[in-house]
């Protein structure tokens, strides 16, 4: 069975509702709340806020790879969460660079000194007392307010009773020996532990105690840092089971494992920037300088691994690009950029009525669904707006009536040569259409072209241009094709518009008389 | 009917007249990079009274930023380009409490900072990316009209009149950098990575028409198939850019002044981009199917022997 015009047509009103509803500011018309969570989201040009480029600068000799750079990118991710910002785009860029964007965020001094601080690995001793993945400490490596800036450790409070936050945060990792991992010598080492069981400690205190008293919360002690790490890699223990495999350095196998054989059956504390990624329990006292942790989830491993070689290496970062943006520049911008786009659409609207009658005013609703379907997608994916967005936007407006011109003019045509309104727009749409596809197409080409150059120029500002250049010219198409075809097609086969006036020709032509059946 | 491709050196000499002062002026002057591409950083503030550039300036100097360039506009706003000064640096700090002391308090509205390296990298990447889109978009013409005689040559005549409009804009561009100091930046390659797909966008429609005319030979020779294929385009081809144009001059107008430069480029572009698809890039197609470059220069090798005989 044929679907009727009519029926397509109920189909797009049904839709274009829809995407009006999704425009909606707020909760407006939302009484089950479906549309929380859906909001406009935008760039740091309009919104105000930072974005700031790091350039991994390692000493003479040592290579980022990837993995150090996305350990260091997940470090920084986990710093910026303390910031409190929403939206954070946190990316690596290339082969040495990071880039961190802060919407909203006003304190660039701050935000400089939280990303650009090296980060600092240690394994530390939690006295026997399994800490929770999250948990802030201090160690005898610094207090806890060393790495979150300058506020006096607010969240190392908590950690005065490592039971307390272990609650909130984690109801799952409950400090059963079972659900926690563990670490013990890697299976290759034949030589059981225990032989040089020395039960010191303290042979691995750096700074006095007495420097972090006025820190609240005990000060656990730093066993190894990151410096003393070799390397890190996922690697598969005795049972097939995938694992974290590390090696250390020489001075710090012998520190190591004086720790591990008197601490076997308790849990340590990976701890990156004080905060505690991980806490397994020591299965087997650690001699060779090798060992391996189990029981974590192909993820888990993955991410500690990345975590332990960034920790190793402590790359220092550099600024090497950043951009500020002040709150009143990008109101003042969204304020404009609303101006230009309702005069922008009301001058197109004016002259494809003015010039093209009938079609013209169809084009004119082809146009203004076609802008509630776009700001519906911009939404709902959701795309960052900035201000070239808005301009890419608002330049698709001026695009998208390219289809129906290209329609119109053919339909325009078929008419003069005497053809009947029903299939001068079924022929009109039908040569149009290879135009309307080809032209398309090469500006997508563009468009994907300029979202890779955008990846490592302005970032979301470039991006964003070309992201919504491409959905604005796809969604024409869609407007173009079914919209404004079934609307003609409903309209113009109803009979009320028989007089050619309505479509900018004198009357009836002279030439071929239209067969009736034609 | 309207003779256009009868008139195309009259077409392309008009196109010369446009792009030749923009190409010397590149020459003799250049463009204008912003930090984007040079590296350092620009500055916007508004101050709480309004100062004057050289006050601005002085103060600048004498902490260590002597060759700033400081523009001010309406509303005490103060736009200050100088060399790199690092976002959260001790220097910046230094550097407003001087402001600060001098001027009195300020709203920061933008700091932009580029370290000298990553300038160097996006300008590479421009160029790249400029190069891929042309190939991208010859092989995707050459695909589109793998059906005629010659598909290269429509993306070959695509691809020359895209080349004019980049020569147009950065001319321009290079024009207004010399009189006006505008600067071009990474939107500017934006702008003309967007022109690129406008400008093949409209030569598309175009050669569209005379790959349908030449499938029904609808004239007799090639030169009158494009003709009537250029004139049966001409009203959609001027009314898509008038929306376009529309739109632009009202983002333009009315938008804010961070992109102001950005729609100018576009707006250039699209101007020109209409121009090259009616009047240089199917008469291009004429030009080489009646082989007249091919006689241009026999007839100039057939002078060069004669002079000496």
């Amino acid at each position: 069975m044929r679907i009727k015009p009519w029926q397509t047509l109920i189909a797009i009103l049904l839709l274009t509702l829809a995407a009006v509803w999704v425009d909606l500011p707020g909760q407006t018309l939302d009484p089950f709340g479906w549309k929380s969570g859906i909001t406009v989201q935008q760039g740091l040009d309009l919104q105000g806020g930072i974005q700031i480029v790091l350039e991994a600068r390692p000493p003479a000799g040592v290579e980022v790879t990837q993995d150090v750079l996305q350990g260091t990118r997940d470090t920084i991710e986990r710093r910026v969460n303390g910031l409190g910002v929403s939206e954070p785009v946190i990316q690596t860029r290339g082969s040495n660079q990071i880039l961190v964007e802060l919407p909203g965020y006003r304190d660039p001094e701050q935000a400089v000194r939280v990303l650009q601080r090296t980060a600092l690995l240690e394994i530390i001793d939690t006295n026997g007392q399994y800490l929770a993945p999250g948990t802030i400490v201090n160690t005898t490596a610094g207090p806890a307010s060393d790495v979150l800036g300058n506020e006096p450790t607010p969240t190392a409070e908590p950690a005065a009773t490592p039971q307390a936050t272990a609650s909130p945060a984690t109801a799952t990792a409950t400090p059963s020996p079972g659900a926690t991992p563990g670490v013990e010598s890697t299976p290759a080492a034949g030589e059981p532990a225990g032989t040089t069981a020395s039960p010191t400690p303290e042979a691995g205190a750096t700074p006095t105690p007495d420097a972090t008293s006025e820190a609240e919360g005990p000060v656990y002690e730093t066993i190894i840092t990151g410096a003393d790490l070799q390397d890190a890699y996922p690697t598969t223990d005795q049972f097939g089971t995938l694992v974290v495999g590390f090696e250390l350095k020489g001075e710090a196998t012998r520190k190591f494992c004086d720790y591990t054989s008197s601490h076997v059956g308790f849990p340590m504390s990976i701890v990156v920037d004080k905060q505690v990624i991980s806490s397994p329990q020591i299965e087997s006292a650690i001699c060779e300088g090798r060992g391996i942790i189990s029981g974590l989830n192909a993820q888990e491993v993955n991410e500690l691994v990345l975590q332990l070689k960034s920790g190793a290496l402590a790359v220092p970062l550099e600024v090497v690009q950043s951009r500020t943006v002040g709150p009143t520049l990008g109101q003042d911008s969204i304020d404009k950029s609303i101006v230009a786009g309702l005069v922008g659409l009301g001058l197109v609207a004016l002259f494809m009525i003015l010039y093209y009658r009938l079609p013209g005013i169809i084009s004119v609703i082809a146009l203004l669904m076609y802008t509630s379907f776009v700001f519906a997608l911009f939404k709902l994916i959701p795309v960052v707006l900035t201000l070239p967005g808005i301009a890419g936007f608002i330049l698709s407006i001026g695009m998208a009536v390219d289809a129906n011109v290209l329609i119109f003019a053919r339909l325009k045509e078929e008419l003069r040569r005497g053809r009947t309104i029903a299939r001068a727009i079924e022929e009109g749409f039908e040569h149009a259409w290879p135009s309307i596809r080809d032209s398309n197409i090469s500006t997508m080409i563009t468009c994907a072209i300029l979202f890779w150059f955008g990846r490592y120029v302005g970032a979301t500002i470039i991006q964003g241009f070309a992201l919504t250049l491409f959905i604005g010219v796809a969604v024409s198409m869609f407007t173009a094709i079914v919209v404004s075809r079934n609307l003609l097609r409903v309209l113009l086969t109803s009979g009320l518009f028989h007089n050619l006036w309505w479509f900018g020709l004198e009357r009836r032509p002279a030439e071929p008389a239209p067969a009736p059946g034609d | 009917m309207l003779d256009l491709v009868g008139k195309r050196y009259y077409w392309f000499l008009l196109s010369l007249l446009v792009i030749v002062p923009g190409l010397v002026s590149l020459m003799l002057h250049g463009l204008d990079l912003s930090i984007d591409f040079t590296g350092g950083t620009l500055w916007e503030l508004q101050m709480s009274r309004p100062v004057q550039p050289g006050e601005v300036r002085d103060v600048l100097a004498a902490r260590g930023y002597p060759d700033s360039i400081v523009q001010t506009s309406q509303d005490n706003v103060v736009l200050i380009r100088m060399k790199e000064l690092k976002e959260g640096s001790p220097e910046k700090a230094e550097l407003a409490a001087a402001l600060r002391e001098r001027f009195g308090d300020f709203t920061e509205l933008r700091i932009e900072s580029v370290g000298p390296t990553l300038g160097t990298a996006i300008r590479n990447r421009a160029v790249i990316a400029v190069a891929l889109a042309s190939l991208g978009i010859l092989a995707y013409i050459a695909w589109a009209f793998r059906n005629t005689n010659n598909p290269f040559l429509y993306g070959i005549a695509a691809i020359i009149a895209m080349l004019h409009d980049v020569a147009v804009v950065v001319g321009s561009f290079s024009i207004l950098g010399w009189l006006r100091g505008v600067e071009v930046d990474a939107l500017f390659v934006t702008a003309l990575l967007t022109i690129i797909g406008f400008s093949v966008h409209d030569t598309i429609v175009v050669f569209d028409r005379i790959r349908e005319n030449l499938a029904r030979r609808a004239a007799p020779t090639f030169e009158e198939i494009v003709n009537y294929s250029v004139v049966q385009t001409l009203v959609r081809s001027l009314n898509t850019s008038l929306t376009v144009v529309f739109t632009l001059l009202a983002l333009f107008l009315f938008g804010g002044e961070t992109i102001r430069y950005f729609v100018l480029a576009l707006l250039i572009g699209v101007i020109s981009g209409t121009y090259s698809s009616i009047f240089n890039a199917s008469q291009i197609l004429v030009v080489w199917e009646n082989r007249e470059l091919h006689r241009f220069l026999a007839r100039l090798r057939g002078q060069r022997q004669r002079v000496p005989a």
